[in-house]
C-alpha cells in the first residue's frame, strides 16, 4: 500500500486550498472545524471528495473521532489498508 | 464557572442579525388561527398559508374533526404510556391495520411522530456489522436515527445512483447487511428521488431499501403512496416510512413492510417502545383522513395543477425555483440579507412561507420554501405569484425590467 499518512495529508491540504475560503498557512495539524472554519456539513461535504479521489468510503462515527487534517489522513489509510 | 450555555452563543447572535435585519423571528411565527386550510391569521392579517406541507388540506377536514370529535368521546383524551409497557388500545391496531391494507403491506408499525419513525427504524434495523447508505441530503430524522445505530454509516451524492453503486461497490465482500435510505421528495429543496434507478442498484447489490415517503405520500402515484408507486418499483422496496402530519394532516409516523420480522422490530425499537402512543383522537382523525384521501383522489390532480402554476409563475417572474415540479416549490436565494427582506415582505404583504437557512439547506444558500396544497384556488396562487414579485423586487431579488 502506497498510502501513507503525509502522502495523503499533502493531498488533503491540497484539496482543500483549491477553495479560495481556506487560509493558505494550512499544514497537517490545523483543525478542520476550528481553524478552518468548516461546519459539519461543510466536513461531510469536504470528505466525500476525499473518498472519491482515494476510492475509500469514512463511515461518518469515524468522523466524530477526527479534528486535525493529520487524523483525517491517518483514519484514510487505517481505512485503506484494512481495505 | 464555564456557562452550560456558552455554546448557544453563535446562534444567539445568529438570530439576533437576523431578527434586527427584518424585524421579526422567522422561526416564531404564530398562526393565531387558521381560518380555512388555506388562510391562517398572522399578526392580525388574513394571510395565504405556503409553508404548512398541508398538501391536501386535511387538517381541516370536516371527516376527520367528527372522527376526532367521537373518538375523544368514546375513549377520552390520551394512552398514558407506551404499547409495549402500558398496553396497545384497539384503535392502535385498526390504524395500523387500515395503513398497511392501503400499501397493500403485511403489516404496519405506528409511531408518536414521523421523526420518530425514521429514528426508530433506521436505529434498530442496522446493527453493529451493518451499513448504512444514506442519501447526502437526508432528512434530521434520517441522521439522527444514524447517530443511534451502531451501524457504519455512509454518505452518498444526492440522488446520484450511480454514486449509490459506487459507494455499495467498495464495500464488496464485507460481512453485514447493507439498508440503503433514500427520500421520496426532499422536504427542504422538493427534489424527487430516482427510485427506478436507485431500486435497480438495490437489486444488483443485494442490499435492503428503505424510502421515506414523509412529502410523497398523498401526493405521487395513482393512488397517493408516493415516489416507488408512481414508478412502478413498490416491490423493491423492503420498508416505506412516512407522517401523518403532512397530507394526512394529523400527527404521527409509521412504517409498512412485508418482512414479518417487523413484529420484533418492535420489541428492539426504542423510540417506539419508551414513548407514550398516540391519543385516540389522533387515530381516529388520521383513519378519516386516510378514508378521505382514498376517496378523493382529484386532491392529488389539484395538488399537481396548483403545484405546476406556482412553478410556472415563479420562472416567469425570473426567480430562481425548483427545476422540477412537485408540492415543495423552493425558491434559491444567492444570499442571507435578500433573503431576509424577501421573507419579511412576503409575510407583510400576506403570504406565509418557511426561511430555510444553512446549514439546513444543502448548498450553503437560503431557501424560500413553498409547499403547495390542493385546496389553493388558482386565483390564490396568482395572488402568491404577485406578492412574491413585488417581495422580489423590494428585496432587489428580482429586477423590474425582468419581472
Amino acid at each position: 500500500m502506497s498510502d501513507t499518512i503525509e502522502s495523503v495529508s499533502a493531498l488533503i491540504i491540497e484539496k482543500l486550498l483549491a477553495n479560495p475560503k481556506v487560509p493558505r498557512d494550512i499544514d497537517g495539524n490545523c483543525k478542520i472545524m476550528e481553524d478552518l472554519a468548516f461546519d459539519s456539513l461543510a466536513v461531510m461535504n469536504f470528505v466525500m471528495e476525499v473518498e472519491d479521489t482515494l476510492d475509500v468510503s469514512v463511515p461518518l462515527d469515524k468522523l466524530a473521532d477526527i479534528r486535525t487534517i493529520n487524523d483525517l489522513a491517518a483514519c484514510i489509510v487505517d481505512l485503506k489498508n484494512k481495505g | 464557572m464555564t456557562s452550560l450555555f456558552a455554546k448557544f452563543n453563535g446562534t444567539a447572535s445568529a438570530l439576533g442579525a437576523l431578527v434586527e435585519a427584518g424585524g421579526r423571528n422567522p422561526f416564531g411565527v404564530v398562526i393565531e388561527k387558521p381560518l380555512s386550510s388555506t388562510v391562517g391569521l398572522i399578526e392580525g392579517r388574513e394571510t395565504l398559508l405556503f409553508g404548512t406541507n398541508n398538501y391536501l388540506g386535511l387538517s381541516q377536514s370536516a371527516r376527520a374533526i367528527k372522527a376526532a370529535q367521537d373518538a375523544v368521546a368514546h375513549y377520552g383524551v390520551g394512552t398514558t404510556g407506551s404499547r409495549i409497557a402500558n398496553g396497545t388500545q384497539s384503535l392502535h391496531r385498526k390504524l395500523e391495520t387500515q395503513i398497511a391494507a392501503y400499501f397493500k403491506r403485511r403489516d404496519a408499525m405506528v409511531f408518536s411522530t414521523g421523526y420518530q419513525a425514521n429514528l426508530g427504524m433506521i436505529s434498530t434495523l442496522v446493527g453493529k456489522d451493518d451499513y448504512l447508505i444514506l442519501d447526502a441530503d437526508s432528512h434530521a430524522s434520517i441522521y439522527d436515527g444514524s447517530r443511534l445505530s451502531p451501524a457504519q454509516v455512509i454518505r452518498f451524492r444526492h440522488n446520484d445512483a450511480d454514486d449509490l453503486h459506487k459507494r455499495l461497490k467498495r464495500l464488496d465482500g464485507t460481512p453485514g447487511a447493507k439498508l440503503v435510505v433514500v427520500e421520496g421528495i426532499y422536504s427542504m429543496t422538493g427534489n424527487v428521488a430516482p427510485i427506478a434507478e436507485m431500486a435497480q442498484v438495490k437489486r444488483e447489490t443485494g442490499s435492503y431499501l428503505l424510502v421515506d415517503e414523509a412529502h410523497s405520500f398523498g401526493v405521487m402515484g395513482e393512488r397517493g403512496l408516493g415516489v416507488a408507486e408512481a414508478a412502478g418499483v413498490e416491490a423493491d422496496v423492503d420498508f416505506v416510512v412516512g407522517t401523518f402530519s403532512k397530507s394526512l394532516g394529523t400527527v404521527g409516523g409509521y412504517c409498512v413492510s412485508d418482512h414479518p420480522e417487523l413484529e420484533f422490530v418492535r420489541l428492539n425499537c426504542r423510540p417506539y417502545m419508551f414513548t407514550a402512543s398516540l391519543p385516540p383522537e389522533v387515530i381516529a382523525a388520521t383513519m378519516a383522513a386516510l378514508q378521505d384521501m382514498e376517496a378523493h383522489p382529484e386532491l392529488r390532480t389539484q395538488l399537481m395543477d396548483n403545484a405546476a402554476r406556482l412553478h410556472a409563475g415563479f420562472h416567469r417572474i425570473g426567480l430562481n425555483a425548483s427545476r422540477q415540479v412537485s408540492p415543495v416549490i423552493a425558491v434559491t436565494l444567492e444570499e442571507m440579507g435578500q433573503a431576509i427582506v424577501m421573507w419579511n415582505r412576503l409575510l407583510e404583504l400576506g403570504v406565509y412561507v418557511n426561511l430555510s437557512v444553512p446549514p439546513a439547506t444543502p448548498d450553503h444558500r437560503p431557501l424560500l420554501r413553498c409547499s403547495v396544497m390542493a385546496t389553493h384556488t388558482p386565483a390564490q396562487i396568482d395572488q402568491a405569484i404577485d406578492i412574491f414579485r413585488q417581495a422580489g423586487l423590494d428585496a432587489g431579488v428580482l429586477n423590474a425590467s425582468v419581472a
